[in-house]
């Protein structure tokens, strides 16, 4: 039962930070929330009993991607949407 | 106004179809017939403690040779596309924070320790060649942020990459002339289960993948790393 209360927690924690991610108006919050998405969605796998997918989703999801999206971010800064 | 509508009618249309999916589940209270063979062979035919293990790198060892492929043709490509700081002219970069500086040289050892004894322990515990590769690969650009000046030795990476490659499809074929099939593991002996040393050769191969999933996405964060100074 508890863990169904932190699930639906989660869950609602990680549909707010995808809205923000689209809603946002600063391209750096979107791509910090939308690695918030993967990060929580590696702790629901690890809930879910599937720990090797929530290594693999916190480490690729929420730390590489995010660092290329920066990257990309940085440097076409100084576009329409700088 | 009619986009409105055209959003709630989808969300509308989204939210009848999740429901049935959700009202109609019905978890089973056994294993299937493919399951259940796997947890109840894993142990005698392969001799991995993680039975993931056993199916990402046995049973389904052909699918993982195809996702090691993919991720080195998007090196690769990623590789043609950037080509890198060809300029000449040295990077005016900014110098990061002392605080940054200071826990890079800290954390990192320990992050490519981690990672080490993820794809170390593949056999035993969760993870494996790919997420500690992933871990060892985030070490790696932890000290490129930290020290925005220095080089990666993106050639070193490369080797380490064509070596292990090539290392884990000779492996694969040295199973069909000495055990049963293509990256059939029991070319090396199978061990106690639970043992640092034994599933044959699995831990063999999840070091070599964890090699290369490691050099593959640091040398590719690495080349989106030099491109950061030129125009």
């Amino acid at each position: 039962m508890l863990s169904n209360i932190l699930v639906i927690i989660l869950v609602l924690l990680m549909l707010a930070s995808a809205i923000t991610a689209i809603q946002a108006k600063e391209l750096v919050v979107s791509i910090i929330s939308a690695g918030l998405v993967s990060l929580l969605a590696s702790v629901l796998y690890l809930m879910l009993s599937a720990p090797d997918v929530a290594m693999t989703e916190a480490a690729i999801g929420s730390g590489l991607s995010t660092i290329i999206f920066f990257y990309v971010l940085n440097k076409v800064r100084g576009g329409e949407n700088g | 106004m009619a986009k409105n509508i055209a959003v709630i009618l989808l969300l509308l249309a989204m939210g009848t179809l999740f429901y049935n999916l959700a009202d109609n589940f019905q978890a089973a209270d056994s294993l299937n017939e493919t399951a259940t063979y796997y947890a109840e062979n894993t142990a005698d035919e392969v001799g991995t403690a993680n039975i993931v293990t056993a199916i990402v790198v046995t049973y389904r060892g052909l699918d993982t040779l195809g996702e090691v492929t993919i991720l080195f043709l998007t090196a690769a490509i990623v590789a043609f596309l950037l080509k890198g700081n060809t300029s000449g002219v040295e990077r005016e970069t900014r110098d990061s924070s002392e605080l940054l500086k200071t826990a890079a040289g800290v954390i990192t050892p320990l992050i490519f320790l981690l990672g080490a004894y993820i794809f170390i322990n593949g056999h035993l515990t969760p993870g494996g060649g790919f997420q500690g590769g992933a871990v060892i690969a985030s070490g790696l650009i932890l000290l490129l942020l930290a020290k925005p000046e220095s080089k990666a030795a993106t050639g070193l990476f490369a080797v380490v990459e064509s070596i292990s490659g090539l290392a884990y499809v000779a492996l694969g074929i040295a199973g069909i002339f000495l055990a049963g099939g293509f990256l059939d593991n029991s070319i090396l002996p199978l061990g106690k289960v639970g043992d640092l040393m034994s599933a044959g050769a699995v831990p063999v191969i999840y070091i070599l993948v964890g090699l290369k999933v490691g050099s593959e996405l640091a040398g590719l964060l690495a080349k989106f790393h030099s491109m950061q100074g030129d125009k």
